[in-house]
């Protein structure tokens, strides 16, 4: 069976004013197989989000090739492999919360006693059905991010898109929905491609991690965190000694330094934080939009 | 409360115009203010400023002195549907007029270049000039049998005011949706018009209401000075040029269409204001996730 992502020496350009030009990607190769969780971790502007919209056709790569499922990008998009949620929930306001999971189903011409069935199912899946008929702004935003999940899984694809899909939300909420979304992993089946900046939450839904650095966005590390299938995580692994050394590890390839380094670099004032904490980047406003994503 | 509030003070704006007519009428001098010879402020006597109690009264006798001739308020209630509905028909052609534009500048870049600037431009021709010359050309106008009718000359010029407001504001609203929503509706591969349905129509429709209550004022207001331009009988725009000639002798007379034509308003508000309340699960405002 082919790969759920192939991505092969892609590269993306955004050309600037005046003749510049910034280097989104460069030399991006990534391979992604069926059923795993894949994140994309690094700084502001290295590019992790733009590698994402690659591989959803949302934009065209520079150089290189972005294959689904054995496809072409744009076919994929096209066959609806994927799904996608990103990091605002991007409900329809005028729509219930079952109606705005049935609008792919909808869209692509799902009869309307199907759709209500896949609605009901997949709000149940999310833990939602009390609020079948709410509109989007009567739900918190950790509800309406589930709202996306599940619109996102409607089409039971093969591969999941995330773009920092939990960002907005604060650290309990956080928790809760990386548990979730765990469990619906282990569901599906599904092949999950997240970006964020958060290394605990990378380190605990992740098979592998795809350390990133930027200018240009290139590849530092691929950290493979092995903590057990899906089914199996839960609060308990959080406090695991395999957590903590995979969150080290990533923590390490980020920096680019070993870690006695790091240490020193906190004693001598350079602000770190305990193993699993996340200090690096979590304040970090999301990148300037015109960088990281146009 | 809120509602109660508003109908206080919408009631109270009515009565303090009035408490203002009266108290200038009967305070000021009867010749008017004049200052160098310019008049500032107007007569008062009973022939330029009639009494309140005189335009509500004149409008429960008879038009004209003749027999068999009907109440006044009838004649002017006729003439006011006349007006309103001629106004519909030019405010339905506007909004289709505008909202086809509005479609074609959001689909084609160069038609926003191209329009825009023509649709700006349109409303500063004056209405007086252009309702001749539609007349004159719609007289030329025949659909095999059916002949073009003077009433829609009026509807047209009334359109040509009312699809202004809606062609900016629905444009606007078109082009409202949020990045996300139209990314989104592209990783669902779905071509221009789906997404024109499913999601530009529908985040349009705040923005795109008081375009339509502008357009119904403007379409009233068009009809009228239509009416008045072009000579159409039977609408209220020709009965104040008719009943201003009986001022001198009949100072309430006049007053009667001048209501007439503020009631058409109000019902051509009232119209959209029910337009917005079916629609109005499309005007959730949109919350932050």
């Amino acid at each position: 069976m082919s790969n759920a992502v192939t991505v092969s020496a892609a590269s993306k350009i955004f050309p600037l004013a005046r003749g510049k030009r910034v280097v989104a990607l460069e030399a991006i190769d990534l391979t992604v197989a069926p059923g795993e969780f894949v994140s994309l971790i690094g700084p502001s502007g290295c590019g992790k989000s733009t590698l994402l919209r690659l591989i959803a056709d949302l934009d065209q790569p520079t150089a290189g090739r972005i294959e689904v499922f054995g496809k072409s990008a744009k076919q994929a998009r096209i066959d609806q492999d994927y799904g996608i949620a990103f990091q605002q929930a991007g409900l329809l306001p005028w729509r219930t919360v079952t109606g705005n999971i049935e609008l792919p189903l909808e869209l692509h011409g799902i009869g309307k006693r199907a759709r209500r069935a896949r609605a009901a199912e997949l709000l149940a899946l999310v833990g939602l059905s009390d609020f079948a008929d709410r509109y989007p702004d009567q739900l918190s935003g950790g509800m309406q991010q589930r709202v996306a999940i599940a619109r996102s899984l409607a089409e039971s694809p093969e591969l999941l898109l995330m773009d920092e899909p939990f960002g907005a939300l604060d650290e309990m909420t956080r928790e809760r929905m990386q548990n979730e979304l765990v469990r619906l992993c282990a569901e599906t089946g599904a092949a999950v491609v997240f970006v964020t900046h958060s290394i605990p939450e990378a380190v605990f839904l992740s098979d592998r991690v795809v350390v990133m650095s930027p200018r240009p966005g290139r590849i530092l590390e691929i950290v493979p965190v092995g903590l057990g299938s899906a089914g199996n995580r839960d609060d308990g692994l959080r406090e695991a000694s395999g957590f903590f050394a995979a969150v080290k590890a990533v923590r390490e390839a980020l920096h680019g330094v070993p870690a006695e380094e790091v240490r020193a670099d906190s004693a001598a004032g350079v602000p770190s934080g305990a193993p699993g904490a996340e200090v690096l980047y979590a304040s970090e406003a999301p990148a300037p939009r015109g960088l990281e994503t146009r | 409360m809120t509602r109660f509030r508003g109908i206080l003070l919408g009631t109270l704006g009515i009565v303090l115009l009035g408490v203002l007519w009266e108290g200038y009428k009967a305070i000021g001098p009867s010749n008017g203010v004049v200052l160098n010879g310019l008049t500032v402020l107007p007569r008062t006597n009973d022939l330029a400023m009639p009494h309140l109690a005189t335009m509500f009264t004149r409008l429960f006798e008879p038009v004209t002195s003749a027999a068999g001739s009907p109440a006044l308020w009838s004649a002017v209630t006729q003439a006011a549907g006349f007006s309103l509905s001629v106004a519909a028909v030019g405010w339905l052609i506007g909004v289709v007029v505008g909202m086809l534009l509005a479609v074609l500048m959001q689909r084609f870049r160069t038609a926003e270049s191209a329009l825009l600037p023509w649709v700006v431009l349109s409303q500063t021709v004056p209405l007086i000039a252009l309702a001749p010359l539609v007349a004159g050309i719609g007289s030329q106008v025949r659909f095999g049998e059916a002949r073009w009718q003077d009433w829609m000359s009026v509807a047209l010029i009334a359109s040509y005011l009312a699809f202004f407001p809606v062609s900016v504001g629905a444009l606007r609203g078109l082009e409202s949706p949020d990045r996300e929503h139209v990314e989104l509706m592209r990783t669902y591969a779905v071509g221009w018009w789906k997404t024109l349905l499913t999601l530009r129509l529908p985040a349009s429709i705040p923005y795109l209401l008081p375009a339509l209550r502008l357009a119904a004022a403007n379409a009233v207001i068009g009809t009228v000075v239509a009416e008045v331009s072009i000579g159409l009988r039977g609408g209220v725009g020709r009965m104040m040029i008719e009943y201003a000639s009986a001022a001198s002798g009949d100072p309430g007379k006049p007053w009667a269409p001048i209501f007439g034509a503020v009631v058409i308003g109000l019902l051509a508000a009232a119209l959209v204001a029910a337009i917005g309340l079916a629609l109005r699960k499309y005007r959730r405002g949109e919350v932050p996730a």
